[in-house]
């Protein structure tokens, strides 16, 4: 871990440091972060990017209507938090952070629309934003075409590597893997039933698990279900789970389905605490609305947990709630939307630049070491290497880790022999 | 996929997977029956039905939270309160709407289901505005938590016979009401012949009032059955109106029999095909043959009079 | 009860002078003040905007005159565009560009959902020319199949809204579920080229929205000659008395099949501009969702004017983007009470008060200049 006491700090900011602003550490790292002035405009912003002496304007694209707004909601809270926080220490390259919001309204055309406007109006140096797939599926191409620069903070299907995205989130084979490796060890699983939502993500989230299952651990895949986005009526499945009796039953169902379909196992005697559940599409978001009781026992594999323990976590939490009202629950997303802004502000540094094509090819490698949940480093590839966590459902709506990846495990998102 | 299975489990299986039909039967009626009311015999559309029946569902969501905090000792029973002012709500709402919307597009059914349609979209919104956009959940009774133990290898869940038995009282209900009653008889004298009713000395106006409000009364208290399987969320609502639609005009419009048997025939097959295909293909296989039996045959399953 | 046909021509010229001044006002807001006034950025938006107003004019046909209110013209709206996004996905997965996939040549979804062989039914859309002809045959025959099959039983009204709009809901979960042809949920993206020529360039964005502003002109044009045909009378009074039509010895079903065939097209027509124009196409156009607001847009321009359709997209959907920007919730709330206000207080939409406050004025004006018999449009019953 890094010295938390920065060198240029003035004392007002080492007080808020105390407070427990988290991410401010980070700015220990860098050279040059006090309050001078930084590089010249000219310098630094070859490209006609929305640079001025003293501020630096950066894009956040997030569905704040509409049926995504439900999950999206933190990704803007985390986002805002960051960047609030790297303007409190003295902003990038010595430039305040303006945020423009631009809200994509659960419409995918409209986060393509709105991706351009940032990128061609407004000449945002990054953009923090999309969540499903498919809204990051209808803006890439504006981000490849205009050359913009987006941090995505969602786990995703992998398949997909771009010089204008950088991936903070987990893509499949980092977050089922391990975790799979992980409940054939410990729980001795030899049979599996999948359970998702009709979509891409689960369907190629199955596929890498159904290979690994049958082609690594050499066990048996018994049942694959998919059900329509939306769907409220599992109890043709639970009878299916009941006649096969899997070991595991492995779900990534998404949205309001979630809710009846914990309700309805529980309803129809399926104990948790009997029969092993795991689920890849849980955070502590989702529980909020399925209620704690119902999923209590069910395991959750992802790389971050609210109820992370270590000194990072605990001030980003302290934070963040400070920020949004101590109800709010952070989950997985969540966090990897906080990482963006501070990754950026470090590729930019490390660049020297804001010029977009300076600043991706400086994203390699760049390390994170306050990041919450604990250190991520940027891959070539764009994606983050990171540790995978399995934590137990408890009743209060938060989780208990029980296991945690020795090491970090490398993004591969076009993995051989999953495909 | 059925032969490695012993005939025990086998049997087991098939009288969980009756139930679980019938599960879906009951929530299917529920959801159709105020429909059924409001558009088979008052010929509107009424695009915002699933809205009536989420604030069924955001009542019960208060109650629980209030019984929870006011009164714990109380809270085995709250669902019945809750019930209660679901169908209250919904349905005072359901005249409010009536009075200042429906009433001016009597002749007019294809606006009206735009209107509706605009109507949805205000509460959406406004649910939104008031709850949140999270989906909410709602904390349930112990005793409606947890299945019957039948014998060794068959359960039945409880909130599952619980909906079973108040589908079956509101059926009832209703079909007392309508056919047993001397509002039933007026309500059914103003759809047959509104000006002759009107005649007779039957305040029609008042009639058609109650009427909708009736039906968006049970929508409120499907809304509130439908915590104890499902989510509530701003947008629940519009998850079922489809379904919905497709029961009622499958039925044949005007028949609350033709309802009933057209709830309990796609929701048979649409479980049965849910057991042996994947849930997707169940739900395409399942409104493809509705639309494809309602192109042969558009008056639906039963029907009681000619439409234009 | 019915005039002759030939009677009719001769009081009906193809145009009103009054209608060729809007038409004339419609072109020229299209072709030349917003080019003019707006950035590359908007007018694409506009252009999107335009799209669906081909739409709006199909319901305007088989709604406002023939009186079959459709709720799944996403369908159709979406398979013109999908047809055409077929295409475009093909083009763009050359073997070069797919060099990544362990199947190079096939779209990247395909690839992804295990498929190594491009489907038979993607197969004919590498041609340009059957593209096109798909785009307008196939919503066609579907159309046809849908309106001869309920249209025949005399399914009218309400029931023939429900059915449509469940064959939305079915496409839409079709199409999600089968990805590997599909592209699932996230629709067909990244759409580069047509026959070679980029169409994500700001020019050829330019060029796409004159392409498509012409051809709604012509679509436009198309309309009110079925609106001043026999035909057109026909639907109107089927509209208005179906049983009299049926009785004096006409089809109707063929007449209803026939206007809800030429919705299809022009809202396929639609789609396959959108495609074009927005360089993708996903699932979210085809649902119940869209297809009612499309339905808005007409009953805002006035469901039996064919310009008013166009007028109501256009400000609806800049009241959507202008309003969205700044008050995401209020606007749902401004949604839903236009719907309520425009079918309580304004049945025929900016149309109806055109007709009512405007036209009268100008028309004394105009007829100064041009002595026409003006005959006033068949009103609606209602």
């Amino acid at each position: 871990m890094a010295d938390s006491k920065g060198n240029g700090l003035q004392s007002a900011l080492r007080r808020r440091l105390l407070m427990g602003l988290a991410g401010v550490p980070a700015m220990a790292l860098m050279p040059r972060m006090s309050f001078a002035a930084g590089p010249a405009t000219a310098t630094v912003n070859t490209t006609g990017l929305a640079v001025t002496d003293t501020e630096v304007t950066v894009g956040i694209l997030h569905s704040a209507t509409g049926t995504m707004a439900i999950s999206e909601t933190g990704s803007i809270q985390a986002e805002k938090l960051a960047i609030s926080q790297i303007n409190e220490a003295g902003g990038v390259l010595g430039r305040k952070i303006k945020i423009i919001q631009e809200d994509g309204a659960s419409d995918w055309p409209t986060f393509a629309e709105k991706a351009k406007k940032l990128l061609v109006n407004d000449h945002c140096a990054a953009v923090m934003g999309c969540w499903t797939s498919a809204s990051r599926k209808a803006a890439l191409p504006v981000f490849e075409q205009y050359n913009g620069l987006l941090y995505y903070p969602t786990f995703y299907e992998g398949l997909e590597q771009s010089k204008n995205v950088i991936y903070t989130g987990q893509e499949a084979t980092q977050q089922i893997l391990e975790s799979l490796n992980w409940v054939a060890k410990e729980k001795g699983a030899k049979t599996y039933f999948f359970i998702g939502s009709d979509y891409i993500w689960p369907r190629t989230s199955n596929k890498i698990a159904r290979k690994h299952i049958e082609n690594v651990l050499k066990t048996k895949v018994v049942g694959e279900e998919y059900f329509p986005l939306g769907h409220t009526q599992f109890n043709s499945v639970i009878n299916k789970l009941k006649l096969t009796k899997p070991d595991v039953i492995f779900t990534d169902v998404v949205g309001g389905s979630n809710v009846a379909f914990y309700k309805q196992l529980k309803a129809a005697g399926i104990d948790l605490s009997k029969q092993t559940l795991l689920t890849i599409s849980v955070t502590e978001d989702e529980i909020d609305g399925i209620g704690g009781d119902n999923i209590a026992g069910a395991y959750s594999c992802m790389k971050y947990f609210q109820s992370l323990k270590n000194p990072n976590n605990e001030k980003f939490v302290a934070a963040f709630h400070k920020m949004w009202g101590e109800k709010t629950v952070i989950g997985d997303v969540t966090q990897a939307a906080y990482l963006g802004p501070f990754l950026w502000k470090m590729a930019v540094e490390k660049a020297g630049s804001f010029d977009v094509d300076k600043v991706a090819a400086a994203s390699a490698d760049i390390e994170f070491k306050e990041a919450p949940e604990g250190y991520v480093k940027i891959h070539p590839n764009h994606h983050l290497w990171s540790k995978t966590r399995v934590a137990k459902a408890l009743p209060s709506g938060q989780f208990e880790v029980v296991y945690e990846s020795p090491a970090l495990i490398e993004p591969n998102p076009f993995p051989k022999g999953y495909q | 996929m059925l032969g490695d299975y012993s005939l025990t489990d086998l049997s087991s299986i098939f009288v969980m997977q009756g139930f679980a039909g019938l599960i879906l039967f009951s929530v299917y009626t529920l959801m159709a029956l105020g429909l059924a009311i409001i558009f088979g015999q008052m010929g509107v559309i009424n695009m915002a039905h699933g809205e009536f029946m989420i604030l069924g569902a955001y009542m019960t969501y208060l109650c629980s939270g209030f019984f929870q905090t006011y009164l714990p000792a109380l809270f085995p029973a709250y669902f019945f309160v809750a019930m209660g002012l679901a169908f209250v709500a919904s349905g005072a709402l359901g005249m409010l709407v009536e009075w200042t919307l429906i009433r001016h597009l009597y002749k007019r059914p294809l606006d009206t289901l735009l209107a509706t349609w605009g109507l949805s979209l205000i509460l959406q919104q406004a649910y939104r505005t008031i709850f949140g956009a999270r989906e909410v959940g709602v904390e349930l009774p112990s005793w409606l938590i947890g299945s019957v133990q039948v014998t060794d290898t068959i359960e039945i869940p409880i909130n599952g016979m619980f909906v079973m038995a108040i589908t079956l009282l509101i059926t009832a209900g209703v079909a007392l009401l309508m056919y047993r009653s001397r509002f039933g008889a007026q309500v059914r004298a103003v759809v047959q012949n509104r000006p002759m009713a009107g005649a007779v000395g039957i305040d029609t106006e008042r009639v058609d009032r109650l009427t909708f409000g009736l039906g968006c009364g049970i929508a409120g208290v499907a809304g509130s059955a439908f915590t104890m399987v499902g989510s509530t969320g701003p947008t629940s609502g519009q998850l079922y109106i489809v379904d919905t639609f497709l029961i009622v005009v499958f039925g044949g419009a005007a028949s609350l029999l033709g309802t009933i048997a057209s709830a309990f025939s796609i929701s048979q097959t649409q479980s049965t095909l849910e057991f042996f295909l994947s849930g997707s293909t169940a739900k395409v296989i399942t409104l493809l043959a509705v639309v494809g039996i309602l192109m042969l045959r558009p008056q639906g399953l039963f029907t009681l009079k000619v439409r234009r | 009860m019915t005039r002759a046909p030939s009677q009719s021509v001769h009081d009906n010229p193809f145009m009103k002078p009054m209608e060729w001044v809007s038409l004339a006002l419609l072109a020229a807001v299209i072709f030349l003040v917003l080019p003019m006034l707006l950035d590359a950025f908007r007018l694409n938006l506009v252009g999107k905007y335009l799209t669906y107003s081909f739409v709006a004019l199909g319901l305007v046909i088989c709604w406002g005159f023939g009186g079959i209110l459709s709720l799944g013209q996403g369908v159709f709206f979406g398979l013109g565009g999908y047809l055409m996004a077929m295409y475009l996905k093909l083009e763009a997965s050359s073997v070069a560009n797919t060099k990544i996939q362990s199947t190079p040549g096939i779209p990247d979804f395909m690839d992804w959902n295990q498929i190594t062989e491009l489907p038979w039914f993607w197969k004919p859309f590498t041609s340009l020319p059957f593209t096109i002809l798909a785009v307008l045959v196939v919503p066609a025959f579907f159309a046809f199949v849908i309106g001869s099959a309920m249209f025949r039983r005399r399914v009218g009204g309400t029931y023939f809204a429900i059915i449509t709009q469940a064959i939305a809901a079915i496409l839409t979960i079709l199409i999600v579920g089968q990805q590997g042809y599909t592209g699932g949920i996230n629709g067909i993206t990244d759409l580069r080229t047509l026959n070679g020529w980029d169409i994500r360039t700001d020019r050829a964005h330019n060029i796409l929205y004159f392409l498509n502003g012409g051809l709604l002109v012509a679509c436009i044009l198309f309309a009110q000659y079925v609106k001043r045909s026999k035909l057109g009378r026909i639907l109107v009074a089927m509209r208005d008395k179906e049983d009299r039509v049926r009785f004096s010895g006409y089809q109707v079903a063929s007449f209803k099949t026939f206007a809800f065939c030429l919705a299809a097209v022009f809202a396929a027509i639609g789609g396959a501009m959108f495609t074009l124009q927005v360089g993708f196409m996903s699932p979210s156009f085809v649902g119940i969702v869209p297809s009612i607001e499309m339905v808005i847009y007409a009953a805002v321009g006035g469901r039996l004017s064919l310009f008013g359709a166009v007028w109501g997209t256009l400000l609806v959907n800049w009241a959507k983007t202008s309003f969205s920007e700044s008050f995401p919730e209020l606007w749902l709330f401004g949604l839903g009470g236009l719907f309520i206000l425009v079918v309580l207080a304004f049945p025929n939409g900016l149309a109806g008060i055109y007709r009512t406050y405007v036209e009268p004025r100008l028309t004394r004006r105009v007829k100064a200049l041009a002595p026409a018999p003006a005959v006033a449009l068949p009103h609606a019953a209602e």
